[in-house]
């Protein structure tokens, strides 16, 4: 299982997207939403932990049809179904690198953006810590819908369409402590439901990607 | 006939109306699929039951 | 005999053959009376006026979209465990429905809200959860759409399906978590609270004629599922003789 997360990680690495991409579409969403409702600070910094939060939620999605579809396409995803680990140890640990490539970098970046969109200074840490515990459930979510339509030609917007309502507790969640902490409030319920979800997805989801792939690949 | 709305006529009879057009389409629409497939199916049935 | 009888898709359309044309119009009649009597005979509320006769839309329309949902839950378990394909196709076949019931909740709520509450739209728990249970709904039906082969369409859904509830009930609670967070008891909620004021203590001038369309909306549901069952059926019956005769 550590030489595939090994292998997940160079590959990404590799191709170079994984990091990249999202990232800057994540710049991109924050520089634009000053120019969407104006520059003025204090809604700015009203409003940055949720836009962090929606762009982050958003640039995970992005890369999220490209967990299986590369496996699927030259066949190493059948070689893994029948392979000595459990394909729910598989789908845990894609989903494992996915956060790592994908959603590690935004959870780093995200306090930098807090700059720019004026972030109060007790936001920083919050909107990190949130984000960093937020982040594994989208990853988790994001590998289920991905397994969904690992088989569907041009499933991309197909799986936003899946993924997006599912994303909303944590996204709920998230936002909430890092709305909360930006402006002084207690964070402690909001953050128990937060790592709740993440753990919950964690150790449920893999089973009902792993159902899903078979079904996929039969 | 008509019982008095009052001031509210507008939103009742708008909600009624919205309602009853959204149940009219889907009821039509599932009448129109069902006939569609019901007369495809038989001619493909008497197809194969003439060619075999 | 018993009910899995009917997961024979010959015994379920000679069954249903029988059973659709009385229930088609035991539906029908059951919702002309209901709505005709609240639209017709029903007095005033006298806080909310005319705007009172629009609950024998909006709260069947919601419950049913609920049930709907449950429905498809009930009916992809059935599929996961014993693998009846009629379990599967019903599934299918009360989607679309749902759908509309939320919407037809969602619309009359709309209209509903605006003069009650002076705007057509509120992020109100309820509202909210409702909101998200249609994007759930459309999810499902998409995914069913865009599936080629209808073995793993119903496998595929029917996941989507168990998955997506455990999210829908998070999501409630969630949404009950935020807006409380957000708003502290502001006008929404007390808003919210005369909704349900006159949901719960509704007199029997009220609650029989909303029984009746309840029943009615409940009998129209079960009629266009059963009528688009059997269209699945059909439809999944002409892949396969069109799939045997190219293979022939």
């Amino acid at each position: 299982m550590i030489a595939l997360l090994i292998r997940d990680l160079r590959l990404a690495v590799r191709a170079g997207g994984g990091f990249g991409l999202g990232l800057s579409f994540f710049l991109i969403v924050t520089v634009l939403v000053p120019f969407g409702v104006g520059p003025e600070t204090g809604l700015l910094a009203k409003i940055a932990p949720g836009i962090l939060w929606i762009g982050a939620l958003l640039s995970c999605l992005l890369s999220l049809d490209r967990i299986f579809a590369l496996d699927f396409e030259d066949g190493s995803l059948d070689l893994l179904a029948t392979a000595p680990v459990p394909l729910e140890g598989a789908v845990l640990v894609k989903a494992i690198a996915h956060w790592l490539t994908s959603a590690l970098p935004l959870v780093v970046a995200a306090p930098l953006l807090g700059i720019l969109l004026s972030l109060p200074a007790e936001g920083f840490l919050w909107v990190f810590v949130s984000l960093l515990l937020g982040t594994p459930a989208l990853s988790v979510i994001g590998t289920f819908g991905a397994a969904l339509t690992v088989g569907i030609k041009r499933g991309g917007l197909l799986l936003s369409l899946l993924v997006l309502p599912l994303y909303v507790p944590t996204l709920i969640f998230g936002a909430e402590v890092a709305r909360r902490g930006a402006e002084g409030l207690a964070v402690e319920t909001p953050l128990m439901l937060l790592a709740g979800i993440s753990l919950g997805a964690l150790a449920f989801l893999p089973f009902a990607a792993a159902a899903v792939l078979r079904m996929n690949l039969r | 006939m008509m019982p008095e709305l009052g001031k509210y006529a507008g939103a009742v009879l708008s909600s009624y109306a919205v309602s009853l057009v959204l149940l009219a389409v889907l009821v039509l629409l599932s009448l129109m699929r069902a006939r569609k497939v019901k007369a495809e199916l038989d001619q493909i049935e008497n197809r194969s039951k003439s060619n075999g | 005999m018993s009910i899995w009888e009917y997961a024979n898709p010959v015994k379920f359309l000679r069954l249903t053959d029988k059973l659709l044309p009385p229930l088609a119009i035991l539906s029908i009649v059951t919702l002309i009376i209901g709505l005709v009597w609240g639209f017709f005979f029903t007095p005033d509320d006298f806080r909310q006026g005319s705007t009172v006769k629009i609950i024998y839309l909006h709260v069947p329309a919601a419950l049913m979209a609920i049930n709907a949902w449950l429905m498809m839950l009930v009916a992809s378990l059935v599929w996961i465990v014993r693998r009846h394909h009629v379990s599967a196709l019903a599934a299918r076949a009360a989607g679309p429905v749902g759908a509309v019931m939320t919407i037809i909740a969602l619309a009359t709520g709309a209209i509903w809200g605006q003069p009650m509450w002076g705007t057509w739209w509120a992020w109100d728990p309820r509202l909210t959860s409702f909101l998200i249970l249609f994007l759930f709904y459309l999810g499902y039906i998409a995914l069913w759409e865009a599936i080629e082969d209808s073995d793993t369409a119903a496998d595929l859904t029917s996941i989507l399906c168990l998955v997506g509830s455990v999210f829908a009930v998070l999501s409630r609670y969630a949404v009950n978590f935020w807006n409380q967070g957000l708003h502290q008891g502001a006008s929404v909620m007390r808003a919210g609270a005369i909704a349900g004021d006159t949901e719960e203590r509704v007199s029997n001038v009220f609650a029989i004629p909303l029984f009746v369309s309840m029943a009615g909306f409940f009998l129209l549901f079960l009629t266009l599922v059963l009528l688009r069952t059997r269209t699945e059926i059909r439809s999944r019956r002409i892949k396969a003789l069109l799939a045997k005769e190219r293979a022939a």
